[in-house]
């Protein structure tokens, strides 16, 4: 089994530390192979950023697909270039606070949030990716939420102090991602 | 053994450390920044020297300095700036000064783009420099290869007194993937192989010793020099290191090295899933070229080779004729650039072949 | 009979040197032999060489020698020293090799106080090539990529390392000197010795420029090329101490 993972959107979203976070949990913690690849781009600040996370049971082949099982867009530039390479049946997360244009598949499952909403109201506008992280883990159960938040404690570790709100955040987004599961 | 989660590039840079480099300089050029960004850190930590020279071209001298006192030694850059270094590196190669090198490649030629190619190829195993020297030249496919290749290189360098070449890609170099780090070498054990090169070490000797004198030529000898060091070429049949997969009753045999190598296997892996018998070759060291795995498959059943590679024009292709001395097809399934070729792409390309 | 002078240990007794006639090169290398001696540093010592007549030294001498590329002798000497502290280096390079082609990496290495000393060679010309242009030849003076002579317009002016180098704050001792009669040879020679103690004690970066003839590419026999550099290359290249810290 391969599953494949393309996050994108803004740079300053914190793209690649979600992409980072699920893949480091997933090499610490099972026997799978797992890749990380960022695109990179001439731009410091302020361009697209994306990262691909494949885990896989067999040998990885390429780092980064042109077709995937899971997508996660936090913008709506990023909506409008991957949503055609998301496998049917596979997979759509979007952040329903900044992206607003139709999803125009019928093939594929959908979990919007409004995780830069959400953000702002917990008082920090940088923990959108723990909660979309957390909705990833919810939705698609591909990896225990308790290891997810050894990872996060364990890879924030030089932010002490918001340690505690990124785990919040990934709680939040974990029960709705887990809600939007079950009710399907 | 405990697997760490790395970037190609940290991890290359940590195998040299563990293998016993205690200098690298370096310039900055992406994609390989990581390399030298990780270095600073980390050589202070081992009592280390990091250097980020003012130009490729000082820093590939300032690691020529160093190696010559025997300690071990490394440079890194990407295709472009891997070209201003190549007067360092031949003069390396003349005066036989071990030391490693990586080029983590970018797409090429000229400035060319950051993204990942291969295009460097032909400078990486036929000219590297002028002169017509030769050296190791090794491809990972994976974190886990180009970690075990790096730290395999300072033997190999120190052993011909040679430098060896990593030649990586940006895939590879900026991908983060599972990864077991070999042993790290001991401080004595470090200091002896610094001192195994004593005699001729460019450090001072006394009187009752012979003195070093380095030459990467001189007024007279250079041809007995280049008749030692084709010699030594000869001698590295026996470090060829190439990986053949599932070829023994294939039919269409695909062929690539470093990242396209490692996506022709999942390719190889999918299509064999629906009955396909195909293969693969892949040289891991594409200096030495592992001609004899093309020279042994059985052209009676081989209908085709696919050359698969992220050049265009194709490189690969030229030694790959020289195994197969058109006993079967060569088609190409190319991409360039800095664009990366897709499993799908190899899949649609082989099937064409049956 | 009391021996009163000798040959310095670092010029090797079977060797004839291939200099050519009036040129100063031999005259350093034996000054630099000398002063190896009185530091005792002989076991130490690592020689980097540029590219140009200078190289044919590498021959004469008795010490550790290797070959740099064209310029790049300072980019070597820091990878030399730093991996190797206790090693005394020095570059021996030329005009083109320091200040042309090598002009990045002798500022740079100077910039970075790497704790080296240099000697430069400054004759105004390319040597061992046959007389081509340097940055540092003077204006009006011929040079045979520059048959009309060096023209401000067409060409620049001659470069002052010195004085250039001088604008870093690194540098520790920086001294222009020649060896155009025995008082100078002697000021050369403590220069070298101060230069070399420098590193001895590891204060950093320490050049000597030492100011000299080329009688064949200047295309004048030994005496005629001492005018020359009595009366114009000193002109342009005032002798002394440029900084010492």
């Amino acid at each position: 089994m391969e599953r494949n993972l393309l996050v994108a959107g803004f740079g300053g979203q914190g793209v690649m530390l979600l992409g980072k976070l699920l893949s480091n949990c997933a090499c610490e913690n099972t026997d799978k192979n797992v890749t990380f690849f960022p695109s990179y781009g001439a731009e410091q600040r302020g361009g697209t950023a994306n990262c691909y996370v494949v885990i896989s049971d067999d040998m990885i082949g390429a780092p980064v697909s042109d077709s995937m099982e899971d997508l996660i867009v936090m913008n709506e530039p990023s909506l409008r270039r991957f949503l055609g390479k998301l496998k049917p049946g596979g997979n759509l997360f979007v952040n329903s606070s900044i992206v607003h244009g139709s999803i125009e598949r019928e093939d594929i499952h959908v979990v919007e949030v409004p995780v830069t909403e959400m953000a702002l109201e917990m008082g920090n506008a940088k923990v959108l990716n723990l909660i979309m992280l957390g909705v990833y883990v919810g939705y698609t159960q591909i990896l225990p939420p308790e290891l997810l938040l050894e990872t996060i404690e364990k890879k924030l570790g030089k932010k002490a102090q918001l340690i505690p709100l990124n785990k919040e955040a990934f709680r939040k987004g974990l029960e709705i991602g887990e809600k939007t599961r079950k009710q399907e | 053994m405990k697997r760490v989660f790395m970037k190609g590039c940290e991890a290359i840079a940590e195998a040299a450390i563990r293998s016993g480099c205690r200098f690298f300089a370096g310039y900055p050029i992406t994609p390989q920044n990581e390399i030298p960004e990780y270095l600073a850190r980390r050589m202070p930590e081992v009592g280390g020297n990091f250097v980020q020279g003012e130009s490729e071209v000082a820093s590939v001298n300032m690691v020529y300095g160093a190696a010559q006192t025997g300690t071990r030694a490394m440079t890194s850059s990407s295709s472009c700036g891997i070209s201003l270094k190549s007067e360092g590196i031949s003069f390396m190669a003349s005066a036989r000064i071990p030391m490693v090198y990586v080029n983590v490649s970018r797409g090429g030629p000229g400035i060319g783009s950051i993204q990942p190619s291969q295009q460097d190829y032909f400078q990486a195993t036929k000219a590297s420099g002028n002169g017509g020297f030769r050296m190791m030249v090794f491809a990972p496919a994976t974190v886990q290869e180009a970690v075990d290749m790096t730290y395999a290189a300072f033997d190999y360098a120190q052993r011909d007194r040679n430098p060896v070449l990593i030649l990586t890609d940006g895939v590879v170099g900026t991908m983060m993937e599972p990864v077991v780090l070999p042993p790290m070498r001991s401080e004595e054990e470090v200091r002896k192989l610094k001192e195994a090169h004593h005699k001729w070490a460019f450090v001072g000797h006394r009187e009752d010793e012979e003195r070093a004198l380095i030459l990467p030529g001189g007024w007279s000898g250079q041809e007995e020099r280049c008749i030692r060091n084709a010699e030594l070429y000869e001698s590295w049949e026996k470090d060829i290191q190439v990986e053949e997969y599932l070829i023994e009753d294939a039919q269409v045999v695909i062929t690539a090295f470093g990242i396209s190598g490692r996506v022709s296997k999942s390719a190889v892996n999918l299509m064999r899933k629906e009955g396909y018998k195909v293969g693969l070759i892949r040289p891991k060291t594409v200096s030495p070229f592992p001609y004899d795995s093309f020279e042994r498959l059985d052209y009676s059943r081989v209908k085709a080779i696919l050359d698969v590679e992220m050049s265009i024009p194709a490189q690969l292709v030229y030694d790959v004729k020289l195994g197969v001395k058109d006993r079967a097809l060569i088609a190409t399934c190319l991409r360039s650039g800095g664009e990366l070729i897709t499993r799908e792409a190899v899949i649609q390309a082989a099937k064409a072949l049956f | 009979m009391e021996k009163v002078y000798k040959r310095t240990f670092g010029i090797r007794d079977d060797m004839v040197s291939g200099f050519c006639p009036g040129c100063m090169h031999g005259t350093i290398f034996k000054l630099i032999g000398e002063v190896i001696e009185e530091l005792g540093i002989r076991e130490r010592v690592a020689n980097v060489q540029g590219v140009g007549c200078c190289g044919l030294a590498m021959e004469y001498v008795t010490y550790d020698v290797t070959t740099s590329p064209h310029g790049r002798a300072c980019a070597v000497a820091t990878g030399v020293k730093r991996a190797n502290p206790e090693t005394i280096v020095f570059t021996y390079q030329g005009d083109g090799d320091l200040a042309s082609i090598g002009l990045a990496e002798s500022m740079s290495a100077a910039n970075r106080g790497e704790n080296i000393t240099v000697i430069f060679v400054n004759n105004g010309i390319y040597g061992m090539t046959g007389g081509q242009l340097a940055p540092t030849t003077l204006l009006g003076m011929k040079a045979t990529t520059a048959p009309r002579g060096r023209d401000a317009k067409e060409h620049g002016y001659p470069m002052h390392m010195c004085e250039i180098l001088n604008t870093l704050t690194a540098p520790v001792y920086l001294e222009r000197t020649s060896c155009n009669n025995p008082k100078n040879v002697r000021r050369t020679k403590a220069a070298i010795k101060k230069a070399f103690q420098n590193q001895i004690d590891g204060k950093g970066f320490s050049l000597v420029e030492v100011v000299t003839s080329c009688p064949t590419n200047w295309g004048m026999d030994p005496l005629g090329a001492l005018d020359f550099l009595e009366g114009k290359m000193l002109k342009e290249y005032p002798l002394g101490v440029i900084r010492d810290k």
